[in-house]
């Protein structure tokens, strides 16, 4: 059995990538970027999968891994804070270098073993594969590896269950249900507490009112209605001031169109200079 | 090309994985060299069931990840609890049995 041109370029050009993306395992420094590098890793040995002729196994390494593992890998990074970055206090001395050498000292024992070796002329599994690779598959794992797949299935149950019964968090305090918030609320009405939401803030047409208070049935403003924050700062505008300053706009405006009267004319002026203050307090704002 | 090739890559994978696993303290990127591992072995696997003209050695890989899947599972698990209990994932911290 003879390897392609196309796969000899395919793994030339894989391998490489996948061993730098391997080793930014060991040298990124935020946990996202090192599932980000692994996720990469485990895409190209899909295709090199797929290139030597396991193709269902292509497909389950795609979809258990990056699809259903890596995934579990992020979600656990969201839960455990994205900006978790790694502590760089040795807490055993000169594990670092260990670290470095053991890692080196095992690639080259496993390196060593494999050009020692001899291995028999290589076949091929356009025999064995036939029949489709999945097919073939099957029939292996199916005759040859039943109890070994009985045993997978139950460890998979018994890895759920464990993943369930671990991450599980037992209630300490009783739920706080809608039913006692409201009781609650109507409990603290003596205090002064309204059952409504506060009314909102006053929306006028001149400015974005978030600093204007709406105007009760009675025509008083609503302090309350206001953001408190803005009335602690002393941003709060009153209500007769904004709506003195529509009138003057609205009053412009109308003149400005030619649909003043002459008497309304003399007022002409006046509603001038309100609407120049007005603009003036615009870009003071 | 050889396919011995293959075996190389995945014997230099192995190797960054351990390598990961003695050097990082993040509980979670340490899960993750584990999983490279897991991956170069399976590599290993599908390079020797070629060679051999045989697939059982894809079933085993198969295995491995069906494996490697509960393993996850139960790891990152844990993890959430020590993080949990401790409000953090690095394994230097997880030393209450050290006198």
């Amino acid at each position: 059995m003879t390897v392609s041109g196309g796969e000899t370029a395919l793994f030339w050009v894989l391998a490489p990538l996948m061993t730098l993306a391997a080793l930014g395992l060991i040298f990124v420094r935020r946990a996202v970027h090192a599932a980000i590098c692994v996720m990469f890793v485990m895409v190209g040995m899909a295709i090199l999968y797929v290139a030597q002729e396991a193709s269902f196994l292509g497909v389950v390494q795609v979809v258990v891994y990056t699809g259903a593992v890596m995934m579990l890998f992020l979600f656990v990074l969201m839960l455990v804070g994205i900006d978790a970055a790694d502590s760089l206090t040795e807490t055993i001395r000169g594990q670092r270098w260990l670290g470095v050498l053991l890692g080196l000292g095992l690639a080259a024992v496993l390196l060593g073993v494999i050009s020692a070796a001899t291995f028999p002329p290589a076949v091929g599994l356009a025999e064995a594969n036939a029949v489709t690779n999945p097919v073939a598959l099957a029939r292996v794992l199916l005759a040859d590896y039943v109890l070994a797949m009985e045993v997978v299935g139950v460890l998979l149950v018994t890895a759920a269950l464990a993943g369930l019964v671990l991450t599980h968090r037992r209630r300490i305090s009783p739920k706080v249900t809608q039913r006692d918030l409201a009781r609650e609320r109507v409990a603290a009405l003596p205090q002064g507490r309204t059952l409504t939401p506060l009314p909102a803030p006053g929306v006028y047409a001149q400015n974005n009112a978030m600093d204007t208070p709406a105007l009760g049935p009675d025509g008083a403003p609503l302090e309350h209605s206001v953001p408190r924050v803005l009335r602690i700062r002393g941003q709060a505008r009153s209500a007769t001031a904004v709506l003195a300053a529509e009138e003057s706009l609205v009053a412009r405006e109308l003149a400005d169109a030619g649909l003043l009267t002459a008497d309304a004319d003399a007022d002409d002026d006046g509603a001038r200079a309100d609407g120049a203050r007005d603009a003036h307090q615009g870009e003071e704002r | 090309m050889e396919l011995t090739n293959y075996l190389g890559l995945a014997a230099v994978l192995f190797a960054v994985g351990a390598a990961t696993v003695l050097l990082r303290r993040n509980a979670i990127v340490v899960f993750m060299g584990v999983e490279l591992m897991l991956n170069a072995t399976n590599l290993a696997f599908v390079t020797f069931a070629r060679i051999h003209g045989d697939v059982t050695g894809q079933v085993l890989a198969f295995f491995v990840m069906v494996v490697a899947a509960a393993e996850v599972v139960v790891g990152l698990a844990i993890i959430v609890m020590i993080f949990r209990a401790r409000r953090s994932a690095s394994v230097d911290d997880v030393n209450l049995l050290q006198s």
